[in-house]
């Protein structure tokens, strides 16, 4: 459709969550764009429920022995090669394979630092902008993308100007579990937003409860991934064109500091240079630090638009553990979707508990038979033999979760860089990651573990346990890595999205976020997306790009 | 910066192997009894009776019936290749553990049920086959055989059948997932006499 050497009004890097929405909304106002994609496009006939393809040769996400990734805890150690970060890399990115767990922010989570204080070792901040500001924004994704659910049945729930557009999705016998024990506790449990269609809805398809869901990509388009809801929108304009199989390794800066497009591998390796009047990463808090990184000149040498040096820095990837429970009677959770309920009572917890933070939790089966076997029996359970298969016949049905999400301090040394050793198969230095959790946030997470076990007691559970609480070392909420701001010395963009350093470079995904929310983040990365895609648009209707 | 290149891309690596064991897998279903493409008749003899251990048959089927043998032989010719030295290695040791232990017995697949039970226990004391494995993503390839060989049988016992293994949903059966794609709620026990979303009671509210 357009050739890398004519000038489109944007090229995006990254076909994601926030990609998707980017182009979708900057081709409809009328620009030509270009995205370009790391991955393959594989449409709806591609996608299998075979597990061995998906978790085990990577069919969706990142490959481990193309793109390996170094980890080391603290920046006095070395990296080592470890699969310690998970991303989707195909056209839709990971809302392709994700859970769909679609809550928005609340109010608290903008303005948390204003009212907690500092906290010793974490670099906390208030966002530049506040509910009400992204508000509309939500809105329009539950509308446009399509999100089942049902207002004000969390009584924690924030203010919202619309219902949602659909019914949520059919309850789930971990739901009714769940919900009937949290309530006899005096909790508030509320059915699950999930961005995945309960009905027929633009021209797609309502879920049919498959049953592999986490981890797949949607053979009938009922998950309201990019690649379903905003792409196709996004083509029929006719000014947007989806460049899959195009891997971007520099963002190309003239000498005066503007810059021209992206340079990129095709399929075949070659190199090209898309040419453009601006342009947006939405490559994923991981890949957006890196490619800044990999873009550094003379003219910028610790990376494009790091003057600040906060590029890869405050990861903050949700603290989270997994609590499970085995019941008398089977559940048959292993039908459809992953999760049926939620509860948000713990959303702000009080400090007097010793610790900041809060976070949710959400009643769920997201085991495929494989990951079951490997996975899901308790951890006393033989691992072969007539035993071990009993328990697989009585467990695999009668089986379900607690999933305890929460919030991560954002800790300035928790940071993606490049590796100064390991190589990628094209020669590019790999992604790094330099984790340790806050400890706050494991001891939140022991208090959440401690809540959800309570629940399944009340449930009359006949058997529970706990995944252990650890230091995580592999990550999938990529976040908080070129953190908004007003001050350019302790954020990479401003409120526009747009890098303090470089006029006509704007950045747009998990890596925008200041906080890191209670544990569901691609909802606020659409809601920033089309936010984004308002402010630019203003910006390149006033010439000021 | 460059030199790093070697080969085309990982799509490129993988697919024509995805492809090919997708094929294989078609053809597999075709035929109960397919040709062995990797192992020799000898192995696979053996693999079945390790494998028979590891998910017995009971009053349900187990690994013989899913058909495991032949999907891990499909998967040393496709996407497991590598694994091919840990497969024969690990047979020979689980042979000279067994002539050592039991002479007279020729081989692991004629040993009794009690002399299998021994065998394995004792060798998979000294395997990594307690180890853990990441909650997320398959495990990365292992040279130790029997946890190989207990995560191969696992999936050749679980994949969805296109993945080449399952045969006639045997491994779902055994489980308890029906082998159906689209489900209609009430999904089981707890869901049937749920009324529908009710606003919580004041009443409730108070307890």
């Amino acid at each position: 459709m357009y050739k890398p050497s004519d000038e489109v009004d944007f090229v995006i890097v990254g076909s994601g969550a926030s990609g998707g929405v980017l182009a979708k909304e900057l081709s409809t106002n009328g620009f030509r764009v270009v995205v370009l994609e790391q991955g393959p496009y594989l449409n709806e006939k591609d996608f299998t429920h075979d597990e061995i393809k998906i978790f085990g040769q990577n069919l969706l996400t990142n490959h481990p022995k193309e793109q390996p990734v170094t980890f080391r805890k603290t920046t006095a150690d070395t990296a080592k090669k470890q699969p310690a970060v998970m991303y989707g890399r195909c056209v839709g990115g990971s809302s392709v394979h994700f859970t769909a767990n679609y809550w928005r922010l609340h109010e608290i989570d903008f303005i948390e630092h204003g009212k907690t204080g500092d906290i010793p070792g974490a670099n906390f901040a208030d966002w530049p902008i506040t509910y009400a500001d992204l508000e509309p924004y939500y809105t329009k994704v539950e509308w446009e993308v399509g999100v089942s659910g049902l207002a004000e049945a969390s009584p924690f729930d924030p203010p919202r100007s619309k219902p949602y557009p659909m019914p949520p999705l059919p309850v789930k016998g971990c739901g009714v579990v769940f919900e009937r024990a949290a309530r006899k506790l005096g909790y508030h449990p509320f059915p699950a937003p999930m961005a995945i269609l309960s009905q027929p809805r633009a021209g797609r398809a309502a879920c049919m409860n498959c049953g592999f869901c986490l981890g797949f990509g949607c053979e009938i388009g009922a998950k309201s991934s990019a690649l379903a809801s905003v792409i196709p929108l996004a083509e029929k304009t006719g000014r947007c064109e989806i460049r899959p199989n195009s891997y971007v390794h520099r963002i190309e800066v003239d000498k005066n500091g503007r810059a021209v497009g992206a340079v990129y591998f095709d399929a075949q390796r070659n190199v090209h240079l898309q040419r453009a009047k601006a342009v947006i990463l939405a490559a994923n808090g991981a890949e957006t630090p890196r490619l800044l990184l990999l873009s550094a000149t003379n003219q910028f040498p610790d990376g494009l638009a790091n003057s600040s040096g906060y590029v890869g820095k405050n990861l903050m990837p949700n603290s989270n553990v997994v609590v499970n429970a085995v019941f008398e009677e089977p559940l048959n959770d292993y039908k459809g979707f992953a999760v049926s309920r939620v509860m948000h009572d713990f959303y702000e917890l009080d400090s007097k508990l010793g610790f900041y933070g809060g976070g949710g939790l959400d009643a769920r089966y997201d085991f495929t038979p494989i990951a079951f076997a490997l996975n899901g029996l308790p951890p006393d359970t033989p691992k072969w033999g007539k035993e071990f298969k009993n328990a697989l016949r009585h467990n695999f049905t009668r089986t379900m979760e607690i999933f305890c999400h929460g919030t991560s301090l954002p800790v300035e040394s928790n940071a993606f860089s490049l590796d100064p050793d390991v190589k990628d198969a094209w020669g590019l230095p790999a992604l790094r990651l330099t984790f340790c959790d806050h400890p706050n946030d494991l001891k939140m997470m022991a208090w959440m573990r401690d809540r959800a076990l309570e629940i399944f007691d009340a449930a009359g559970a006949k058997t529970k346990w706990s995944n252990p609480i650890a230091e995580q070392q592999f990550v999938v909420h990529l976040l908080g890595t070129c953190r908004m701001g007003k001050d350019p010395n302790k954020s990479v963009i401003d409120t526009d999205h747009r890098t303090h350093d470089v006029k006509n470079l704007f950045l747009c995904d998990g890596s925008s976020m200041v906080t890191s929310g209670r544990g569901q983040p691609t909802m606020t990365i659409q809601a920033l997306a089309y936010r984004a895609a308002d402010r630019i648009t203003a910006l390149a209707k006033r010439s000021e790009i | 910066m460059l030199s790093g290149y070697v080969g085309a891309g990982w799509l490129a690596a993988n697919w024509p192997a995805m492809v090919s064991a997708a094929e294989h897998a078609h053809q597999a279903a075709k035929s109960s009894n397919p040709a062995l493409e990797v192992l020799t008749s000898e192995q696979a003899r053996e693999l079945d009776a390790l494998t028979s251990c590891l998910i017995p048959t009971d009053d349900m089927p187990g690994a013989h019936e899913a058909g495991v043998v032949y999907f891990i032989d499909r998967a040393l010719k496709t996407y497991s290749s590598e694994s091919l030295p840990t497969y024969q290695k690990g047979l020979e040791a689980v042979q000279k553990y067994t002539a050592e232990n039991f002479p007279g017995v020729a081989r692991f697949s004629e040993a009794s049920e009690e002399q299998k039970l021994k065998i394995l226990t004792d060798l998979s004391a000294e395997s990594d086959l307690q180890k853990g494995v990441p909650r997320r993503g398959l495990p990365a390839g292992s040279t130790d055989f029997l946890r190989t060989l207990r995560f191969d049988t696992i999936c050749g016992f679980l994949v969805d059948p296109e993945g080449g293994g399952n045969r006639n949903f045997a491994g779902w059966k055994a489980i308890g997932r029906d082998e159906a794609h689209n489900f209609v709620p009430p999904f089981g026990h707890y869901d049937k006499d749920y009324l529908g979303w009710q606003p919580a009671t004041p009443e409730a509210e108070k307890k």
